[in-house]
């Protein structure tokens, strides 16, 4: 598939603004001490910039953006309505809470309609990225994206992300509460974020599902494609037929794999061992933690779509999808 | 009704014509305009409803394997044919393009079933062309919106055409008459006695897209006997010699 930078980029950065904004919510909810409020409002403001940018590109790849305000209406049916309507809904939900701990008292109501709320946006927050995920992981034509650990892969990535920008947010305003107890969680959660990539990589490396004599239905032959009928590239061949190097691939996997989570996970090892205690230093760790994942994922997520071969690649030659 | 087309692999030759009455029809018709880009430059192209691609199958031997090609065992290997395969739109009973739609400009007719796009309300997101396993949806680069086969949907039912014609532009353009158009759930119909004769079969069923269209197996050729041609070993060294540099 032909990556599209738009997509890259919104499915990244807005995972990184829902995830960011679920653990603010989780911790004011559950934490020994929920964040001072001015905090808090700064940070949901943040995460609903990444949010907001991300699902503002998206709709840059839209050949036809004016009815994009349609795509609200399938909701029962289709991954990206779902993915919209609660994109949307988000809103409201997280700017009530915001209003709540703006103007809100300390009476025990307000209390319980802050944590409905905190919880309803988490849900929705959470449905949103499963969407997300689901868009790709329920297209069968594409078998590196129908795949069991899609849609977990962008939880868990949205999750890390997410965590790593609000760790940082608090190393910068100086608040070493949740600084010390998150970074057991940061780093488990790092690593479990890099398994799992790694499975999915070993596991879509091997060859299976259709191939051009299946596709064209010649199962017992050796087929062969002759001629394509046509001597420019068309729609299918600009948007399916990908081509990347598998060398380059294979760097890619590699930078990818660096980036996203040996540099994150080292820097932020580096501190969970006290070896950095100026907090100048521990501040530039979790920045470099934070940049490093940042480029890292838009790494991944261009492979996601390079490596994904469509199957009517095998009408245009392919052997194996 | 469950309307659709047979293609026959048998028959059909490759000449493009359902390609190119399909794009002469439905330019004009109710999802037109087709539209082509740099259609007079050096890369011409635009969107097709229909496309042709022909391929080598092998049934017995090495012919069309990656190795060095060996034309003598190739011009005596009658296992060896070539099949033109036009891909359309299959108007699938499971159709995921209708699914993930998130405008619902796309749906399939309940009376007839077949899938279509509702220009007016696309938004061209190109999530049913990742959808569809067979390519049978382009997206008009100059209009933004998908575009399919319409099963020619403004003709089959234009009742101000003689009976004879109320078909898709491709059926009647066919010289080799390898596209038949009909009724699947009829068991009378044309289309449905043919899949039975013919072991008609679609194309891709294990993604359980359940697709209409059926495709007609080239019939068994009779094996033509050939007289075994002796070279001499110095001759089949030097023609083997011969074959690998030259490319084909």
């Amino acid at each position: 598939m032909k990556p599209a930078f738009s997509v890259l980029f919104f499915t990244v950065t807005s995972g990184i603004g829902y995830g960011l904004l679920v653990w603010l919510l989780g911790y004011n909810m559950v934490g020994s001490q929920p964040i001072e409020m001015e905090l808090s409002l700064v940070i949901i403001f943040i995460g609903l910039v990444f949010a907001t940018l991300g699902l503002l590109s998206s709709t840059l790849h839209l050949a036809n953006p004016k009815n994009a305000w349609r795509a609200f209406s399938r909701f029962r049916t289709s991954w990206l309505s779902r993915e919209g309507v609660f994109a949307l809904l988000f809103y409201p939900v997280i700017l009530a809470y915001a209003g709540l701990l703006y103007f809100g008292s300390s009476s025990s109501v307000d209390y319980a309609l802050q944590t409905g709320l905190a919880l309803l946006a988490i849900a929705i927050a959470v449905a949103t990225v499963y969407c997300t995920g689901m868009i790709y992981a329920s297209l069968k034509p594409i078998r590196q994206w129908h795949h069991p650990l899609v849609t977990p892969i962008y939880l868990l990535l949205s999750a890390f992300s997410g965590l790593v920008l609000f760790v940082l947010i608090l190393v910068i305003a100086g608040e070493s509460a949740f600084v010390n107890s998150g970074l057991q969680l940061t780093l488990i959660l790092g690593v479990v974020c890099a398994l799992v990539k790694l499975a999915y990589f070993v596991s879509i490396g091997r060859p299976e599902g259709l191939s051009i004599e299946t596709a064209t239905g010649f199962s017992q032959a050796q087929v062969k494609l002759l001629d394509a009928g046509h001597n420019a590239d068309t729609f299918l061949t600009k948007e399916f037929v990908f081509k990347v190097e598998a060398r380059r691939l294979q760097r890619l996997r590699w930078l990818a794999g660096l980036m996203a989570f040996m540099v994150p996970i080292l820097c932020i090892a580096i501190v969970s061992a006290g070896m950095v205690q100026t907090s100048a230093g521990i501040l530039l760790l979790w920045l470099c933690a934070f940049l490093s994942l940042y480029v890292g994922l838009i790494v991944e997520r261009w492979l996601f779509f390079a490596e994904a071969r469509h199957v009517v690649r095998l009408y245009h030659g392919e052997k194996t999808s | 009704m469950k309307l659709g087309l047979v293609i026959d692999l048998d028959t059909c030759v490759g000449c493009h014509a359902c390609a190119t009455a399909c794009k002469q029809w439905n330019t004009s018709g109710t999802i037109g305009p087709l539209s082509d880009q740099d259609a007079y430059g050096r890369d011409p192209n635009g969107s097709w409803l229909n496309r042709i691609r022909t391929f080598e199958v092998n049934e017995g031997g090495s012919g069309c394997s990656d190795a060095p090609l060996d034309l003598h065992a190739m011009a005596t290997d009658t296992a060896s044919k070539t099949v033109h395969m036009p891909m359309s739109c299959m108007q699938c009973e499971n159709a995921d393009c209708v699914t993930v739609c998130p405008t619902g400009a796309s749906y399939k007719r309940e009376e007839d079933g077949i899938v279509l796009i509702d220009q007016d309300k696309c938004m061209g997101c190109n999530l049913c062309a990742w959808a569809c396993p067979y390519g049978a949806r382009e997206l008009d680069e100059s209009q933004g919106v998908m575009k399919k086969c319409t099963l020619c949907v403004d003709r089959i039912y234009d009742e101000a055409l003689p009976e004879a014609e109320r078909q898709p532009a491709c059926v009647l353009s066919c010289p080799t008459s390898s596209r038949v158009f009909g009724d699947f759930d009829d068991p009378n119909s044309k289309v449905s006695q043919l899949v039975v004769e013919r072991a008609g079969q679609p194309l891709m069923p294990e993604l359980g897209y359940a697709p209409t269209n059926q495709y007609l197996p080239p019939r068994a050729q009779a094996e033509v006997p050939q007289a075994a041609k002796k070279a001499s070993a110095t001759v089949a060294k030097l023609k083997q010699w011969a074959n690998q540099i030259i490319a084909r």
